[in-house]
C-alpha cells in the first residue's frame, strides 16, 4: 500500500485520493485568445521530474497540493493549497481584477 | 534478418521507435513507395516497447466515424499481415464482446454498432441469453451488476504482438531498411524551423526528414525537437496465468468493471484494465491494481479463483485528452508524428504504417484517414472524442 500524506488527515492510503492534474496558471478566460486558452486546458508539463498537482482526499473533500516526482513516484511534499494561493485580495471590486488580470498577461 | 552495422552519416527518412509503428512505417515506405535509405533507430530492442506490453486486442468498434474508418482498415490489413510476410503472426478472429451493465451503456453500445455497421464492420447488440451461448463459462451477474446487452463485435481478433513487429521488420530490411537497435536519440536537430538530423549515442546522421513512432515518452521526445504535444503519461498494467485447457474464445471485457478477459492460443488468461489512476513515467505494478483486477476477473469468470497468476507487467500509455492519436505534422519541418497512441497502438499498427507511409513519401501531403488526429485539433477545439477506447469510462 502506498501512503500519501494528506496535510488535513496525515498519512492515508493512496487509493482515498484522487488525482486532479497539474497546478497550472489560468490564463484569464476574458482577455487569453483560444490557442492560450487550448493551451492551458490541454496541455501539461511533461518533463521528467519534480511535478505540482492537485490530490484530493476523497472521504474528507479535501483538496491539496502535492509536489511529486513522475517518475520514481516519490512524494516530496505535500501542502495546503493556501500556500500557494493565499494572496488573493477579497472583497476585491471589478476594476481591480481587470487590473490585476492585465498584469498577469 | 540482416544485422545493421555502422550507421550512416545521412539517410532520407530517419524513424524514431522501432517498434510496430516504427518498423510498420518503414515497411510501407520500402514496399509501396520504393523509399529505402531509411533508418530506424530503436534504443533498446525491437518491439520491446508498448508492442511487447499490449495485449493484443485487435478491434474496430470505437464509437466516432474518424475512430472507426481508422480502426477498420487495421483489422483488413491485419487479416491478410501473415500471408503478406510469409511468417505467422498467429492472428486469430475470435470476435470480442463487451459486457452492458446499465441502460447508459446499452444505449452507447447501440450507437457503437450503427456506426461501426455503417463503415463495413460487424458490430451488433446481443442479448444475455446469446452472451450465455456465446461464452458459457461468464457470470451473468459479476459483481452484482447483471449483464443487460453485449456488444457483439465479429471482426474482433488477436495476433502475437511481436511476430507483427517481427514480420514487419523482416519485410523492411529484405527491401533495404537499416534497423539499428541499442540507438538511442538524444538530441534532435533543428534548423530555421526545419528539421536537420538527429544526434545518437552512436553518433549523429543527417535525415531529410524525422519520424517519431515512440510510446510512453513521446512528449519528451517532441520537447528535444522544441514543441510540447498534449499528453499524458499514465502507466497500464495487465497480467497472465498460468495456461489451462481451452474453454474462452472470445476475447471478453466487462464496461462497468474495467476488466477485459481473453485466453491466448497457449491457453493463458491475459487480463487487464484501465489505466492507472494517476500519471507515471513508470513501469511498476501496484498491489492496489493487482487486487481489483484479480476481483473483476474472478467475478467474470468465478473458477478462475482457483488459477494462478505467472506474471504481470505494465506498459507507459500516453494519453491524449480525447483518446485519439496524434498523427500528421509538427510543428517543425519534416518532422513526422506518430505518438498518442494511449491504450489503441498495438490495433493501429498496419494503417499507422500505411498512412505514416503516405504522409512521408508525399512529402507532408496529410492523408485523408488521419487528418482528423492532427496536432492542431487541440488549439482548434476539434477533438475526436474516441469514448469507444479502453481507458474511457463507458
Amino acid at each position: 500500500m502506498k501512503i500519501l500524506s494528506c496535510p488535513l488527515n496525515g498519512p492515508r492510503n493512496i487509493a482515498e485520493f484522487i488525482y486532479g492534474g497539474q497546478v497550472k496558471e489560468m490564463p484569464d478566460p476574458a482577455q487569453a485568445t483560444d490557442k492560450q486558452w487550448a493551451h492551458y486546458v490541454f496541455y501539461e508539463d511533461s518533463h521528467i521530474g519534480i511535478v505540482r498537482e492537485w490530490w484530493m482526499h476523497a472521504p474528507s473533500s479535501y483538496w491539496f497540493i502535492a509536489e511529486r516526482h513522475n517518475q520514481s513516484d516519490e512524494v516530496l511534499r505535500t501542502y495546503d493549497p493556501s500556500e500557494l494561493f493565499g494572496l488573493r485580495e477579497s472583497p476585491a471590486s471589478a476594476s481591480d481584477l481587470k487590473q490585476d488580470s492585465a498584469e498577469v498577461s | 534478418m540482416p544485422q545493421a552495422s555502422a550507421l550512416k552519416p545521412a539517410y532520407d527518412v530517419v524513424i524514431i521507435g522501432g517498434g510496430g509503428h516504427g518498423v510498420a512505417t518503414a515497411y510501407y515506405l520500402a514496399k509501396y513507395h520504393g523509399i529505402t535509405n531509411v533508418a530506424v533507430l530503436e534504443k533498446a530492442y525491437l518491439g520491446g516497447g508498448n508492442t511487447a506490453r499490449n495485449t493484443a486486442v485487435i478491434r474496430s468498434n470505437y464509437l466516432t466515424p474518424q475512430g472507426v474508418r481508422f480502426y477498420s482498415e487495421s483489422v483488413k490489413l491485419f487479416e491478410r499481415l501473415s500471408n503478406e510476410f510469409d511468417f505467422n503472426i498467429m492472428y486469430s478472429q475470435r470476435g470480442q464482446l463487451t459486457l452492458a451493465h446499465t441502460d447508459a451503456t446499452v444505449r452507447a453500445f447501440r450507437q457503437r454498432a450503427e456506426v461501426n455497421k455503417h463503415f463495413g464492420g460487424r458490430t451488433e447488440l446481443i442479448d444475455p441469453v446469446d452472451i450465455g451461448e456465446l461464452v458459457p463459462t461468464l457470470n451473468l451477474s459479476p459483481a452484482g451488476l447483471p449483464v443487460l446487452a453485449g456488444l457483439w463485435h465479429q471482426d474482433g481478433a488477436t495476433a502475437r504482438h511481436d511476430a507483427v513487429a517481427w514480420g514487419y521488420a523482416k519485410g523492411a530490411t529484405q527491401r533495404g531498411v537499416e534497423l539499428h537497435q541499442l540507438t538511442e536519440v538524444t538530441g534532435i536537430e533543428v534548423e530555421a524551423g526545419r528539421v536537420t538530423g538527429v544526434q545518437t549515442n552512436r553518433g549523429r546522421v543527417s535525415a531529410g526528414c524525422v519520424v517519431q513512432a515512440v510510446a510512453g515518452h513521446s512528449a519528451e521526445l517532441a520537447q528535444l525537437a522544441g514543441f510540447q504535444i498534449p499528453i499524458v503519461a499514465y502507466p497500464l498494467q495487465a497480467m497472465v496465468t498460468q495456461p489451462v485447457k481451452p474453454f474462452l474464445n472470445p476475447l471478453v471485457s466487462s464496461s462497468a468493471l474495467h476488466c477485459y478477459v481473453q485466453q491466448t492460443s497457449r491457453g493463458e488468461i491475459v487480463f487487464g484494465g484501465g489505466s492507472d489512476p494517476y500519471p507515471l513515467y513508470g513501469t511498476r505494478s501496484t498491489l492496489e491494481l493487482k487486487e481489483s483486477l484479480m476481483a473483476s476477473a474472478v467475478e467474470m469468470f468465478p473458477f478462475m479463483s482457483e488459477m494462478r497468476l505467472m506474471r504481470q507487467w505494465a506498459g507507459i500509455t500516453d494519453m491524449t485528452s480525447d483518446y485519439s492519436p496524434i498523427m500528421g505534422l509538427s510543428p517543425v519541418e519534416n518532422y513526422y508524428l506518430d505518438a498518442g497512441w494511449g491504450t489503441w497502438g498495438f490495433k493501429a499498427t498496419p494503417i499507422s504504417g500505411v498512412t505514416m507511409a503516405q504522409l512521408i513519401a508525399s512529402g507532408g501531403k496529410v492523408p485523408e484517414l488521419i487528418a482528423p488526429f492532427s496536432l492542431d485539433r487541440f488549439d482548434a477545439f476539434r477533438q475526436v472524442n474516441e469514448m469507444g477506447a479502453t481507458a474511457a469510462s463507458h
